[in-house]
């Protein structure tokens, strides 16, 4: 089957049942994507599919074929961060880490379809992953200092 | 009054530090330059300050308890056996030696937790970093620095104490010659020896981002279940019915699908794959019949604990008269606290990569302690420690959970019987149930205060639980604390704060309840009691930043404080909570004012403190272990509620800065306030006194 991983087409030849998680960390070696539970209860394994967050511990790979799939590692840009990556450095909005790839891939998902998403509709939409150091304020405050970024930069007239 | 055992739970670190042989060839790996180690051993250390430096050949002290190296190029790496985990350490201690050596804390690599680089360590517990390794590089780094910029004076001819060192440059202002570091050091290409305890600056106190922040926002950093070795397979264990179960039958004919390969030692019984999918479809393939004993279960567990294990000793000490404090007082208290077991669950679940060469093991693990499972592996195999090299990546999170060495062990194993390198990552299951979990334990207080609020007796009897900051704080004149260990339930070991959450939540409920029977408020009752000028003060920080007394709560809603010391830190906690139907406790804002000396980073201390709250939220309102028989019945975090967004208070940090007092840790002794913080403010929403962690709401109802 095909994966189209952080736009790059990959040809793989896998048992379309296992998990798109462990396709990505070993056939792909994109291990920015984390275990957490194999439930779907922790988020650490957020990717997104067409641009939608999903659990890849619970995504059969055979679901993610052809579409496309982001993960941590495609959030750059030429060597320069998403405006959440920069976000989540400036608030130490991270003590271990673990959950962080996971985190910014919902916090993407989210400022995607709500640019300017109130303390409220962030905690409610990330609700899903578990940062078990605690960083929860933290991660609400990036999110919302990546929200000014973005909306700052849509808003600022084009050169 | 003679102090209490070190906590059970955790070991204390040994003055064993070994500065191996085969350590030498490496160092000459180094290539010269200028190599300071830092020396803790009393004779050593006095031949130090006697003989202060030599060559690169010399004989080298023996006890060292870390070192640092300024290669030719310039390059400034220290080298310690303490791991980073999400505690921010290697910041910290990238800054130790950045403001030492006064250069951009960029030049700076730390060379962290791998056994074969670095010198021995007990490892990363107790909160010692920051007092221990963090001057220790300090004094190493001003070392250096002190015999760079002497390298320099004696080349120019200049008075040491006029040149200047700036960003990796020692320079002359007055003939405006300058050499760089990496210049110097080739120059100076000795090994110099400092003494442990030299004297050493305070820090700087500046909020350093963290230092590779940038790996992993983008998922570059490998935690060690991202690494990846040639020919690497995939294993997993076939785990037992129920703790203590012995293995009777094994079918693993079902297993033999391609590539995989069944690996059984007695008991012990894995299997490799090429990939986890396979490994784990071969895995419930195998048929196994086990038979385990009758076991406990959680609702008798509180009852067991309070029998005294037969051979432990207790650990008892009293002052003045619990007699006659206790006639002394106008009201007596007595109650009854429990705490349950709960899991640490490091969201990076145990993981391992062990690969074989011939009889030397590399293992890469995430772990507190390398050198104690380097200690483990050797064992287990029966090789030499020197033939061990284990390497532990930047870890997802520990919390006193990561101590032992079984998931390395067992990656070691089928590493062996499948010859190649193996990888073996924890499900969440096996992590709830394999590790080891917070002892669960009962206290019991009784106590007794006069009418105008002077505490006069004081009894405190913790079963099973722990030591950790069992001695109350407050000035009381007869007292007897008790430590009775208890015979062993589930498998208990170290935990963020060990015992002090579960002594704080009864002492400071307690402490409510007593003032509650005299009819005075909290905050004055702690303070009429206590003379420990340092928790005065963050209890003062805490309630003038509260506002406590100043408002009244609005319907539904309590108030509640707590205060205490441990570690070298002291903290003070003040919660609002609200409780709405079916008794669901929303806390609704916290201010903790928090001491540790003279603050390091302070956003990286204010993120841990944020964060120990946040942990301190899970013993208190949800989690505890559920088990019948044997087994774990809650092993997933469908089933076991950690804290997550919804759960989060608004939380102020008050930072006392000392800068006149020696740094502590403060990974852990955030965490105590909380439960009991949250207790007393349910008692005022309610007029419920509960005194169980976690407190659910079925209690409340």
């Amino acid at each position: 089957m095909d994966l189209v991983a952080n736009g790059e087409r990959h040809r793989l030849n896998v048992d379309p049942e296992r998990p798109l998680l462990f396709v990505l960390r070993n056939e792909l070696d994109l291990t920015g994507t984390k275990y957490g539970c194999g439930e779907g209860e922790c988020g650490a394994c957020t990717v997104l599919i067409d641009g939608v967050p999903r659990r890849s511990c619970r995504t059969p790979v055979s679901a993610a074929a052809g579409k496309q799939i982001t993960t941590i590692e495609g959030l750059e840009d030429a060597g320069r961060l998403h405006a959440v990556q920069q976000a989540f450095i400036d608030a130490d909005a991270m003590q271990c880490a673990y959950c962080t790839s996971g985190m910014i891939l919902s916090a993407v998902a989210l400022l995607h379809r709500n640019p300017t998403p109130t303390d409220e509709q962030i905690r409610r939409a990330m609700e899903g992953n578990i940062c078990r150091c605690g960083a929860y304020n933290r991660i609400v405050a990036a999110v919302r200092k990546a929200s000014t970024a973005i909306t700052a930069r849509a808003e600022a007239p084009h050169a | 009054m003679p102090e209490l055992e070190l906590e059970r739970y955790e070991l204390s670190e040994g003055p064993a530090y070994r500065f191996e042989s085969n350590r030498r060839d490496w160092l000459k790996s180094l290539g010269g330059g200028l190599l300071v180690l830092l020396v803790v051993s009393d004779l050593e250390r006095a031949q130090a300050q006697e003989a202060g430096r030599g060559g690169w050949n010399q004989k080298l002290p023996e006890n060292i308890g870390a070192w640092l190296h300024i290669a030719p190029d310039g390059t400034v790496t220290a080298f310690t056996g303490k791991a980073e985990m999400g505690q921010n350490i290697r910041t910290s201690l990238t800054q130790a030696v950045a403001e030492e050596l006064r250069c951009a804390p960029s030049r700076v690599k730390l060379e962290m937790a791998d056994t074969s680089v670095v010198p021995f360590d007990m490892g990363t517990f107790g909160s010692r970093t920051t007092p221990t390794m963090a001057p220790q590089l300090r004094r190493m780094a001003a070392s250096a620095r002190e015999t760079l910029v002497g390298a320099a004076a004696k080349q120019w001819g200049a008075d040491a104490a006029s040149l200047t060192v700036a960003d990796g440059w020692v320079s002359d202002p007055a003939s405006g010659q300058r050499a760089g570091f990496g210049d110097l050091a080739r120059r100076t290409d000795l090994v110099k020896c400092v003494a442990g305890d030299a004297a050493v600056k305070p820090p700087a106190g500046t909020s350093l981002p963290k230092v590779d922040a940038r790996d992993f926002v983008t998922g570059r950093h490998r935690y060690a279940a991202d690494m990846r070795r040639p020919g690497m397979l995939h294993g997993r264990i076939l785990r037992p019915s129920a703790f203590n179960a012995k293995l009777v039958s094994v079918d693993a004919s079902a297993a033999a699908m391609p590539g995989v390969k069944v690996i059984r030692e007695g008991d012990f019984v894995g299997v490799v794959a090429p990939d986890e999918h396979t490994a784990g479809k071969a895995l419930s393939a195998i048929r196994a019949q086990w038979t385990a004993p009758r076991q406990i279960s959680a609702a008798d567990l509180f009852a067991e604990l309070r029998k005294p294990a037969p051979s432990e000793r207790h650990d008892a000490r009293s002052a003045g008269s619990l007699d006659e404090g206790l006639r002394a007082a106008d009201k007596t208290v007595q109650s009854t606290y429990t705490v349950a077991y709960i899991a640490h669950t490091p969201l990076e679940p145990r993981a391992a990569v062990a690969e074989w060469n011939g009889g030397n093991l590399t293992v890469w693990t995430g772990s507190q302690r390398p050198f104690g499972v380097r200690e483990e592996l050797a064992q287990a195999f029966g090789i030499p420690e020197e033939s061990v090299r284990v390497i532990v990546p930047d870890t997802g999170s520990a919390y006193g959970g990561k101590h032992t060495g079984e998931c390395a062990i067992e990656a070691a194993r089928l590493a062996k019987g499948a010859g190649k390198p193996v990888k073996l990552v924890w499900t969440r299951e096996e992590e709830f149930t394999w590790a080891y979990f917070r002892p669960a334990g009962v206290i019991d207080v009784r106590s007794g205060a006069t009418k105008d609020g002077r505490i006069t007796a004081w009894e405190f009897t913790n079963y099973n639980s722990g030591g950790s900051a069992i001695d109350p704080p407050y000035d009381i004149p007869n007292q007897t604390v008790t430590f009775t260990p208890s015979r062993e339930v589930l498998r208990q070991g170290s935990y963020r704060g060990l015992a002090a959450t579960a002594n704080h939540f009864a002492r400071e409920s307690h402490i409510d309840e007593l003032a509650a029977a005299v009819g005075m408020d909290p905050l004055e009752f702690r303070r009429r009691n206590l003379k420990n000028e340092r928790i005065r003060a963050v209890l003062d920080a805490a309630a003038e930043r509260f506002g406590w007394g100043r408002t009244k709560p609005a319907s539904g809603h309590g108030y509640g404080l707590a205060c205490g010391t441990e570690k070298g830190g002291q903290i003070a906690c003040c919660a609002e909570v609200s409780v709405g139907p079916q008794g669901r406790v929303r806390i609704e804002r916290v201010v903790e004012a928090f001491e540790c000396g003279a603050v390091v980073n302070p956003e990286h201390l204010k993120n841990q403190i944020e964060g120990a709250i946040l942990m301190g939220i899970g013993g208190a309102l949800f989690e505890a272990i559920d088990f019948d028989n044997g087994r774990i019945l809650n092993a997933r975090l469908s089933k076991y509620r950690v804290p997550r967004f919804s759960d989060a208070p608004a939380i102020e940090v008050v930072l006392v800065d000392r800068k006149d007092l020696p740094s502590a840790g403060a990974g852990e002794t955030p965490i105590v306030g909380i439960a009991p913080a949250v207790a007393n403010a349910i008692y005022q929403a309610t007029g419920k006194r509960i005194r169980s962690m976690p407190m659910l709401p079925q209690m409340l109802a």
